[in-house]
């Protein structure tokens, strides 16, 4: 079945070749560029490229949260670190690079090539006749709250660490006096 | 062409191209605040796999995309955990250059 150009079908899937083209344009940006703000810039549009395979996948909800979680909130983390840390332009790139540029396309690309020859050779019990949404709303939160509540709960913990252990990582040595966080003037 | 959005394989070597995109940023980047965001693409290309996963393969359609929040939850205490080590390292060393963080190097 080969949906022909002029059908929802395949409107369906220009948009999703679009977000395959997003989503792969935003984690070369993201590697490649050599600034930092770039390639924070680029991560934020992988993951709207994400979001939207996640929308294909048939579950609206996961997509949504990945905007807001991943575009709205880590991606301002990272920037607030980007901007409070001041990373020096002239040093983005290695200075001798050696043999760690090349090492990381071959590294990067064997992994990449070898997962994707493992899952295109492997055979894989797809369940036909599955309805495109799987999983809605009300199911995650009912299984949220019975199968899988004690995870909820650790996640819950692991959050509130993160959220004062932060604050205690960041806060330490802000009572030193006068040291101001900035450039030397060396 | 254009039903590529039904078929697993699809989704699955998506991920394996984002997964690969992140080891390779994280060993080229000298940065940590680069291999901060190399990191998020590894994250997203695995549950870009459980997302697939669950949607063609599952019997139980939900736990896939639970995992999946679980994920982004963990993915956000990260983010917000290494953005005060960052800080934290920048108030010591004045920079956040993986290769002036040698103290330990002995």
């Amino acid at each position: 079945m080969n949906p022909t150009l002029f059908s929802l079908e395949g409107f369906a899937g220009l948009i999703f070749l679009l977000f395959i083209a997003i989503s792969i344009l935003g984690a070369f940006i993201a590697t490649c560029s050599r600034r930092l703000i770039r390639s924070v810039s680029g991560l934020a549009l992988c993951f709207v490229g994400v979001a939207g395979f996640y929308y294909f996948l048939g579950s609206p909800f996961v997509a949504l949260m990945e905007l807001l979680i991943y575009v709205g909130a880590v991606c301002v983390t990272i920037t607030f670190a980007i901007m409070l840390a001041e990373p020096d332009d002239r040093k983005l790139i290695r200075k001798n690079p050696g043999l760690s540029n090349a090492l990381s396309v071959l590294v990067g690309g064997v992994i990449a090539l070898g997962l994707i020859t493992a899952v295109t050779s492997a055979t894989w019990n797809v369940v036909n006749g599955r309805s495109k949404v799987v999983g809605s709303l009300e199911q995650i939160g009912m299984s949220l709250l019975t199968d899988y509540s004690m995870v909820f709960e650790l996640i819950s913990v692991v959050l509130l660490l993160a959220i004062v252990g932060s604050l205690a990582l960041a806060r330490g040595g802000r009572d030193r006096g006068s040291r101001v966080l900035g450039r030397d003037p060396e | 062409m254009l039903d590529l959005s039904s078929q697993l394989s699809t989704y699955l070597v998506l991920g394996a191209i984002l997964f690969g995109f992140g080891i390779f940023g994280m060993i080229r980047r000298p940065t940590l605040i680069g291999m901060l965001i190399a990191a998020e693409l590894v994250l997203s290309g695995a549950s870009i796999n459980f997302m697939a996963f669950q949607r063609f393969t599952a019997p139980d359609p939900v736990v896939g995309q639970i995992f999946t929040l679980f994920i982004m939850a963990i993915a956000a205490a990260e983010a917000a955990i290494a953005m005060s080590i960052i800080i934290c390292v920048y108030r010591n060393y004045k920079s956040i250059e993986t290769e002036d963080l040698v103290d330990l190097n002995g």
